[in-house]
């Protein structure tokens, strides 16, 4: 990768999301990344920051001058699989660290979901664009967001200084927390250039029960009932008859399937299954999928695979109470052509709209139902345009954000408007 | 002890106007809830950092958030510095007040507003214990899982504020992995909610950045925490090791194993003799270093865990094994660690220091620890956290000598440095605060220091939010002018 020149500064194209015709910067090194946004923050001008450019769908579409890319500077810098923590760069694929992860039998905990099937993107994932939109699966709901494993970053400002926040240890109160500001900042506020995060041992096993037949709100019920027991459910997703048969090739039962993941040694998943089992049996029918065939479920699920449909519908991630996932999609029902389905038991709400992507009724029935948030993550250009890709917050909310945002950014040429509403 | 850390000068027209001031107080507080008499005031000069003491000019113990939000409202708009306080634990100094500075406490906001075990969070007043979030839970199978040594008397909001970790946080971890909405009145009177109930907050983490910001960004008033499904059972195992490196040594061995024990405790030769003679524990005095790994789950599982750790430590030649088989034994194996800074305090007074080091440095940093302290001519005692790295030296010395105080200061700061050059950093759970203030500039550059002080003034332009702390008190930006 770093046989990639620095000529490359100077080549033009007309890449994606970014309307006219830029240039595109491709630094290798973050020396010569600090030097390309000193000289766009002197001159004025504004860059449309990506890693793999795969999850360039999020947020406001950009009116940049230049793309400036981190692809090029990659490479794992540190990794000791016996302290679990790795340094890389941002450019580096997550596929590349996915591998060396696996060889020692660790993974990222927090699995991050790839974006291209439902973005309809190509090109490699990196681990900074894993950092910057802060994308977390379903194991979020017992270990933590990608934010929670994020140590320790370097990032350059917007006026070309490098910064380096946090550091490779576990536990780290020195000072202000900038690592947690900047993952899932969308590359508003800092070009990151490296990435310091703690890794997790893979379990021995995994097994995922699947209770059938259940409701929308029952199926949260079952949910809430298997996350109060202490079985330490990793994963908890209710997938309605409308999406059930896209899943493992159509091989879960027939009807809804309310799917709960056990992982951990051998000795302990099929005692804390036997336990779950005979706490849902009255829910309804109890069946099972083990090891590979669990984890090929919850990559589906992760990817968000029922609405990986080459089309441009406007595909929502909602964020809400776990318990309020199924009252808001029956409220939504009423009024709107919707098709949902819930992962984080329950808190976070796949939902693909038939047309109109309904923004505003959907954020206030967000409110009504105790609040959370609705980020459009796909849509047609026109609807796009009209629709504000993150959730608006209060006015002194947005007012503070856009204070701390100056102070990391004050020219403003990072992502302009990407996050604003 | 002598007082080698400076702070900021009060300002002469606050200090000028203390009646006025008190009297305006008196207006938006209800009387009991205004302290403002030299005699009462004294409780408020220190907190667990006792070696430095001031005099706030005045205590407002709010009862609401609207309470705080007026006061807040008026330090803002007369330019009078306030420093936030929970229950007053701090180990670093957090919630030292200054003479011309109001105390804002949150001792009187102790409600706990909502349990929702639908949505496994609880809701409380940012003075609320953290021991009684766990308490209040408990009957419905829940607790809240960070733990500070403090967590009797500790506060939500002090923990907020500090980030705090305790033992158990190796497999729950600290404050902010745990916390998912905040109420918080910002420096003039504003009050905003960050997150709730949902698993993260939308826009900027903000959550994250209030969360071990020190009392600097604004007061937070409520918190909804996360709540977990308390284990089946816990079970507790004693090592004893001939020397620290193998104890470290197998720290990192069974981190590694894929195993997730809730809490490693260590503890060296001094801290094992300190603890056995005031606890009796039955720990063993024939070794160099000691650990306490907890597993939990149910009793299949803790069999089946505890095997796989009880071969990883033989594999590093562990002496002694001790494995509990009821909880009276399990109780005792914990007590002597739980009563190891009470122990201490019997003996000496000290110093606790807070460095996270990587795992792989640990034996290396053991031993400089040692021969740093010697070298001051005092004795050090290990008792801390291994699983994460996280130390605490306990320096023992004698507070009525000023030249041991001073010695054993010294030491500690060399410690620190030694932390940051092993690749950790300053402190793991107990704050800057005064303490580690002017070591800041060892850990991180000019640009670095400049970044978060320009973050911290989105928020607080005038440096009126608790500003004696944190941050190097030379080569701040002009109040008011920080730009990044």
């Amino acid at each position: 990768m770093s046989a990639i020149s620095t000529d490359m500064t100077s080549i033009t194209a007309n890449p994606l999301d970014t309307g006219a015709m830029s240039a595109i910067l491709v630094p290798i090194c973050e020396e010569e990344a600090a030097g390309m946004i000193r000289a766009a923050a002197e001159a004025g001008r504004r860059l449309s920051i990506s890693g793999g450019n795969t999850r360039s769908g999020f947020g406001n579409r950009v009116d940049a001058d230049a793309v400036l890319r981190s692809a090029a500077m990659s490479g794992i810098v540190a990794y000791d699989p016996a302290e679990m923590v790795m340094t890389a760069r941002a450019g580096t694929p997550v596929a590349e660290i996915e591998d060396i992860l696996l060889e020692n039998n660790q993974m990222l905990s927090f699995e991050p979901m790839d974006h291209r099937a439902v973005m309809g993107t190509e090109g490699e994932p990196t681990i900074g664009g894993v950092f910057a939109t802060n994308a977390s699966g379903p194991r979020r709901i017992l270990a933590g967001a990608a934010r929670d494993s994020l140590l320790g970053i370097r990032f350059i400002n917007g006026e070309g200084e490098v910064i380096r926040a946090g550091g490779r240890v576990m536990k780290n109160v020195t000072g202000l927390d900038l690592v947690k500001l900047l993952a899932g900042s969308f590359g508003t506020l800092g070009f990151l250039t490296e990435v310091t995060f703690r890794v997790a041992p893979r379990p021995q096993t995994e097994q995922t029960l699947i209770v059938s037949g259940l409701e929308d709100d029952v199926g949260a019920r079952a949910m809430a009932l298997a996350m109060g027991l202490s079985v330490e459910v990793s994963g908890a997703a209710h997938l309605p008859e409308s999406v059930r048969g896209r899943f493992l090739s159509g091989r879960l039962p027939d009807g809804a399937a309310t799917v709960l993941r056990l992982e951990g040694l051998s000795a302990s998943v099929p005692v804390r299954a036997e336990k779950l089992t005979a706490a849902l049996h009255r829910f309804g029918p109890v069946s099972r999928v083990e090891a590979e065939a669990s984890a090929h479920l919850w990559l589906q699920i992760r990817d968000v695979l029922p609405y990986a449909d080459r089309s441009q519908k406007p595909l929502w991630r909602v964020s809400v109470s776990p318990g309020a996932g199924a009252s808001l999609v029956a409220a939504l029902r009423l009024e709107a052509g919707v098709d949902a389905f819930y992962d984080w038991q329950g808190g976070l709400v796949w939902m693909r709209m038939e047309a109109d992507p309904e923004a505003a009724l959907l954020r206030a029935l967000i409110a009504r139902f105790g609040g959370g948030h609705a980020t459009l993550l796909r849509a047609g250009d026109t609807v796009r345009d009209q629709t504000p890709a993150f959730e608006p917050q209060p006015a002194p909310l947005a007012a503070l954000s856009e204070r701390v945002r100056q102070k990391l950014d004050p020219a403003g040429i990072f992502n302009p408007g990407k996050m604003g509403a | 002890m002598s007082e080698v850390i400076a702070f900021l000068k009060p300002r002469a027209e606050v200090l000028a106007r203390r009646s006025v001031i008190i009297a305006d107080l008196a207006d938006l507080l209800p009387p009991e809830c205004l302290v403002h008499e030299a005699r009462e005031l004294v409780p408020f000069e220190t907190d667990a950092f006792v070696a430095y003491r001031r005099l706030p000019l005045a205590v407002a113990l709010p009862k609401t958030t609207a309470e705080v939000a007026a006061v807040l409202k008026y330090c803002h708009r007369y330019g009078i510095p306030v420093v936030p306080r929970g229950a007053g634990t701090s180990l670093c100094g957090g919630a030292i007040p200054q003479e011309d500075a109001v105390v804002i406490g949150l001792s009187r906001m102790t409600q706990i507003l909502e349990i929702d075990t639908f949505n496994r969070t609880a809701t409380v007043q940012a003075g609320v214990t953290n021991l009684s979030i766990s308490d209040a839970v408990s009957p419905e199978g829940f607790f809240y899982a960070p733990d500070p040594s403090s967590q009797l008397a500790c506060t939500i909001g002090g923990n907020i504020g500090m980030n705090s970790g305790g033992a158990h946080c190796l497999k729950y971890g600290v404050t902010t992995n745990n916390l998912l909405g905040v109420k918080l009145v910002l420096v003039d009177g504003t009050v905003i909610e960050l997150g709730g109930k949902h698993l993260d907050a939308g826009g900027y983490d903000l959550l994250g950045l209030v969360c071990g910001s020190e009392g600097q960004l604004g007061i937070v008033t409520e918190a909804t925490v996360r709540l977990i499904a308390k284990p089946e059972g816990a079970r507790p195992v004693l090592f004893g090791f001939d020397t620290s490196e193998g104890a470290g040594a197998c720290v990192a061995d069974v981190i590694g194993s894929g195993i997730i024990p809730v809490a490693i405790e260590f503890m060296d030769k001094p801290a094992i003799e300190i603890c056995e003679a005031f606890a009796k524990a039955g720990y063993p005095l024939d070794v160099e270093a000691l650990l306490i790994v907890e597993v939990e789950g149910s009793e299949a599982e803790m069999d089946a865990m505890l095997a796989l750790i009880v071969e990883i430590a033989c594999r590093h030649g562990v002496k002694t094994v001790r494995e509990c088989q009821s909880a009276t034994e399990a109780a005792l194996i914990w007590k002597g660690r739980k009563s190891a800074f009470g122990a201490t305090g019997r003996i000496a007074d000290y110093i606790c220091m807070d460095g996270t080091v990587p795992l792989s440095q640990l034996p290396y940093v053991l031993k400089r620890t040692g021969e740093i302290v010697q070298g001051f001519g005092l004795r050090v005692a290990n008792v801390f956290h291994a699983g994460d790295g996280n130390m605490h030296p306990l320096i023992l010395f004698n507070a009525n000598d000023p030249d041991e105080a001073a010695r054993a200061e010294a030491a500690g700061n060399e410690i620190l440095k030694l932390c940051v050059d092993a690749g950790g950093c300053l402190t793991g759970e107990h704050g800057v605060g005064i303490e580690k203030r002017d070591l800041m500039r060892h850990q991180y550059s000019k640009a670095d220091l400049h970044q978060q002080m320009a973050v911290r003034a989105a928020f607080d332009a005038q440096w009126l939010m608790n500003p004696s702390k944190v941050f190097p008190l030379d080569g701040r930006p002009a109040m008011g002018t920080v730009s990044a």
